[in-house]
């Protein structure tokens, strides 16, 4: 059983929403990015979403394009990003991770060694913001060759007869976009949330997890209602800019200790979600 | 590499996935997927429908001035002593260049499919002026998006912008150019997909982007084959045009692709010099991937990472181009070669001086390489330059460069 599928499963016997942060590596420092991870771990994330920083990263707010100017300016690569999982994978061989990112660096890596390189390094699943169904072929193939899933976005826009070809292709779990629109913008609307979910259900039994949008323990539990996680990134990278522009003298861990903090919050938001 | 060309292979393209061979395609989030489905199939609905075919082609009579004249630059032929030059006059069409075709024809699609705001992208801000020209004329509100450097070296378009009615949105991410003005528009259309119609100001982005906008600038290649036609007595030997994203270059070859005897030269900036790296030519030096919607040729690190370019020219200084250039470079069909900065600005000064026509800083990298050209051929071979723009908005700049204040 892969880790994404043990993970979900714990998680509903156990009658618990999971909660997915997501963090650019790199950002705030490449130095720092393998303690925050398992940061998360403790402060109650059931699976990581690590960013790929790519220089022109489109469906992203202002809020996370800085977070992968800023590892970019640090010198991060996807090579970097890779060796990043593993040497998490030393001490934690648990968690899954899912490589959020977009199609360039990817396709210049090359599809084949790429997923060659994520089961070696312990990824479990890709989500890449540009490859729609249309053009995701190539990365699923060479994803399922080597066991790791591909997760499929729908958002509020897509029409009913595509969720049901999206969620046949589907493995590991499905990632709703919960507002139209970039990371961090919109306000989000659990019922809107609450009736697409209740419609994806209906044709798949794949755990669904929703992002964008949610940003404190409220959002949270609103979503956590009908959703089987909650993803949130922008809330947690403004909370740690906002920690690291505070002006004062700071380690690096004394930033992380901002997103930890809102993790923190959000873990009892989800877990005093009425579902 | 010609070899197996059949004379449809260029109505072919792009296949009903939006490639043309490998490059192209819908490389966008899911959220703007049916919108690009919706559009696809309205422009399916209303390209051969003679309705919208007359409307369009009313625009362009009426409210731009086409057929734009094909002037033979004789003086410049003369001084060069080569091949005879025409220029394509797309210059003087309403807002001073080849940009309105498209916008003209996107308007339409906007107003067919009920849409109240536009935004667009834009570098010079040609594309900008003519995307606020047609919606102070449909009544439609207008957002331009446009890199903070872009901003700052082309002055007079921002604020004929702002006269339009339009606003302008400054754009301070990545290298503050045409590239993140592209990435902010589409942000803004994810956000904003309900109510709002994005006019992409040339062939690059998703399918159907690339198409729609060579169908609609394909006019500057139809006429400028019926023009060669009538005042030379045959077709032109060759056809020079700038490539930023590659619209006006697609417009004027398009309708020629398949005369075999009509050798296509692309243009792009060369910067500084190409070996400086300093440059904005994906097709000279670059190599393929994935933005802004579609695989084609970028300009990249090893890494996948989107370079800065540079180009004394904001409309060419793009790290990428159009998908169907970077088929036809494939195959071998056109050839793209580089102008330099100081080469373009000398073209500004010698076309403006010996003609009396002052081209758009794009413009001058086609002229640079036009007269190059035209050095080695000769009087009985002629050549067709597509004069994209009107320099005015680059008058600044060229002073600035000069040393001159205004
Ligand atoms: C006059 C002129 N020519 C050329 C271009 C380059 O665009 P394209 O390659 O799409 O024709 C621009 C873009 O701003 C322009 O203003």
């Amino acid at each position: 059983m892969s880790r994404l599928s043990h993970t979900f499963a714990e998680l509903r016997t156990r009658g618990r929403k999971g909660l997915v942060p997501y963090v650019v590596a790199g950002d705030p420092s490449p130095d720092g990015t393998v303690t925050l991870l398992h940061a998360l771990v403790a402060a109650g994330a059931d699976v990581l979403e690590v960013g790929v920083p790519f220089s022109d990263p489109m469906s992203e707010g202002p809020v996370i394009q800085k977070g992968h100017e800023r590892a970019l300016a640090r010198g991060m690569s996807l090579q970097r990003v890779l060796d990043m999982v593993s040497v998490f994978r030393q001490e934690d061989d648990k968690t899954p991770i899912v490589m959020m990112g977009y199609a360039n660096p990817i396709e210049r890596f090359g599809y084949e060694r790429f997923a060659a390189a994520c089961a070696k390094a312990g990824v479990d699943a890709l989500i890449t913001v540009d490859l729609p169904p249309e053009e995701v072929d190539e990365i699923d193939g060479a994803l399922q060759g080597v066991g790791l899933d591909n997760i499929f976005l729908i958002s509020p826009t897509t029409p009913e007869a595509r969720i049901q070809t999206i969620v046949e292709r589907a493995r590991g779990f499905i990632y709703y976009v919960a507002v139209k629109g970039v990371t961090g913008s919109g306000q989000l609307d659990a019922e809107e949330v609450s009736r697409s979910v209740a419609l994806i259900r209906q044709k798949t039994d794949l755990p669904i997890a929703v992002g964008f949008g949610i940003k404190d323990a409220e959002s949270a539990r609103a979503v956590a209602a009908s959703a089987d996680a909650v993803v949130v990134g922008s809330a947690l990278i403004a909370e740690m800019d906002k920690k690291a522009r505070s002006g004062e003298p700071l380690q690096e861990i004394q930033i992380h200790d901002a997103a930890v903090q809102l993790l923190q919050s959000m873990r009892a938001g989800v877990d005093s979600s009425p579902s | 590499m010609t070899s197996e060309v059949t004379p449809d292979l260029y109505a072919s393209v792009p296949d009903a996935d939006g490639r043309f061979g490998r490059f192209g395609g819908k490389f966008v989030a899911e959220t703007l997927m049916s919108a690009l489905a919706d559009l696809e199939q309205l422009y399916f609905d209303l390209k051969d429908d003679p309705a919208f075919q007359r409307e369009f082609d009313l625009d362009l009579a009426h409210y731009v001035g086409r057929p734009s004249p094909l002037y033979e630059a004789a003086r410049l032929s003369d001084d060069i002593g080569g091949a005879r030059i025409f220029l394509k006059r797309e210059d003087l069409n309403h807002t001073g260049a080849h940009k309105v075709n498209n916008t003209i024809g996107q308007a339409l699609l906007a107003k067919h499919m009920g849409k109240k705001r536009v935004i667009a992208e834009t570098g010079a801000g040609q594309h900008g002026v003519a995307s606020a020209t047609v919606a102070a004329r449909l009544g439609l509100e207008c957002q331009v998006f446009m890199g903070e450097e872009d901003i700052r070296r082309q002055t007079l378009n921002v604020y004929r912008m702002k006269l339009l009615g339009a606003e302008v949105i400054s754009v301070t991410s990545g290298s503050r150019t045409l590239k993140d003005a592209l990435n902010e528009a589409m942000r803004d259309w994810v956000t904003h997909v309900d109510n709002t119609f994005y006019i992409i100001g040339t062939v690059a982005g998703p399918h159907p982007y690339p198409m729609l906008v060579r169908d609609f600038q394909s006019v500057i290649g139809r006429e400028a084959r019926a023009q060669s036609l009538a005042q030379v007595g045959r077709l032109p030997d060759a056809l020079v045009a700038c490539v930023g994203g590659g619209s006006n270059a697609i417009g004027l070859f398009h309708p020629f692709l398949q005369d075999d005897s009509v050798a296509m030269y692309g243009v792009e900036a060369g910067g500084k010099g190409l070996e400086t790296g300093q440059h904005a030519a994906p097709l000279s030096v670059g190599s393929p991937g994935v933005l802004h919607g579609n695989r084609t040729y970028l300009m990249q690190n090893e890494d996948g990472q989107i370079l800065d370019t540079h180009s004394v020219s904001a409309g060419l200084d793009y790290p990428g181009v159009g998908p169907e250039h970077a088929w036809l470079k494939d195959i071998g069909r056109v050839q793209y070669v580089a102008a330099n900065d100081d080469e373009a600005l000398a073209s500004f000064h010698r076309l403006t001086r010996i003609e009396g026509i002052m081209p758009a800083l794009e413009t001058a990298h086609a002229m640079a390489y036009a007269e190059k050209l035209a050095a080695t051929m000769s009087p009985e071979q002629h050549i067709v330059v597509n004069l994209s723009g009107r320099g005015d908005k680059d008058i600044l700049t060229v002073a600035a460069i000069d040393g001159i204040e205004v």
